[in-house]
């Protein structure tokens, strides 16, 4: 059963958002200099893996993909909040957070 | 007098069309806002745009998830931080363009014309045996079946987490008087 219309929407569309998606992730990471929001742009880059794993979950692949997209939010939360802790505690020291004053592994 | 009723499009293409415009103008607006308070909003719409497609892609539990863990726990958690870390207007900073930056963009625009040509071979509508089973019964029977493993091994990755997280937010980690075997341990990794 396809859609009617102009602009039907099939799997090409999905993963052409999921790159559109990849790609704004990687320039956020690489762009900016806060680590804030560098770590949004990771998040950016999973949910555009996750719409890239139920696309095709969804156009024939089989149901285990649903579980893999649960299984990588549950990796990016606890990465999530290990990651900000870390965020906090180099604020602690550095009282900054930006990126290029965290070039030294030590002081 | 030209003949509308050719320009037909069906409601769910119109709300994959609608919603993905709007989760890529959360994501732009996250890569080019100063303020980091203003990036955690437009990631917030991002995401959310991003669970109605999952509702379009018949993934009904995963959308559910999505709103409760990403919009609901993560960036909530990020808000927490960028509030409590109270940054200054001098630390956010204006933008600027430099050589960095443009060497950047053509980098994110090079990754983008590579990825590109692949989903030429991706078949455009919708294949015969397409999926239907996103409910909570399939999922639940997926995950507790085949996947038990790997969610066994998530419940050690978080708890692992939660004692990292506990253990990062500490700012001594040496105790007064030791009070038991873990205290003496943590103290022996305070320089």
């Amino acid at each position: 059963m396809t859609s009617p219309g102009i602009f039907p929407v099939g799997l090409t569309q999905y993963l052409l958002l999921s790159a559109s998606l990849f790609t704004i992730g990687v320039l956020t990471v690489i762009l900016r200099r806060n680590l804030l929001v560098i770590f949004m742009g990771v998040e950016l880059m999973l949910n555009a893996g996750n719409l890239a794993i139920l696309s095709f979950s969804r156009f024939g692949a089989g149901p285990s993909g649903h579980v893999y997209v649960l299984l990588i939010m549950t990796v990016a939360a606890a990465e999530v909040a290990v990651g900000l802790a870390i965020v906090i505690a180099l604020f602690r020291t550095r009282k900054t957070v930006n990126a290029d004053e965290a070039t030294y592994l030590r002081w | 007098m030209m003949d509308l009723t050719r320009f037909e499009i069906s409601l769910p293409d119109l709300l994959f069309y609608v919603f993905s415009a709007v989760s890529l103008a959360g994501a732009m607006l996250v890569l080019v806002q100063r303020n980091p308070m203003s990036c955690a909003v437009s990631l917030v719409v991002s995401v959310l745009g991003l669970a109605v497609l999952y509702v379009l892609l018949s993934a009904h539990f995963i959308a559910a998830a999505q709103m409760i863990v990403y919009a609901g726990a993560i960036i909530v958690l990020f808000i927490f931080v960028i509030m409590l870390l109270n940054l200054s207007s001098a630390e956010i900073g204006r933008f600027r363009f430099s050589l960095f930056k443009t060497a950047g963009l053509f980098a994110g625009l090079i990754v983008l014309l590579l990825i590109l040509p692949g989903l030429r071979h991706a078949p455009p509508g919708d294949s015969p045996d397409v999926g239907r089973y996103g409910d909570v019964r399939t999922v639940g029977e997926a995950l507790f079946g085949q996947f038990v493993l790997p969610f066994e091994l998530t419940s050690v990755l978080i708890l692992s987490a939660m004692v990292a997280g506990v253990v990062l937010a500490k700012r001594d980690l040496t105790p007064k008087r030791p009070f038991s075997f873990l205290d003496w341990v943590l103290g022996l990794f305070k320089n």
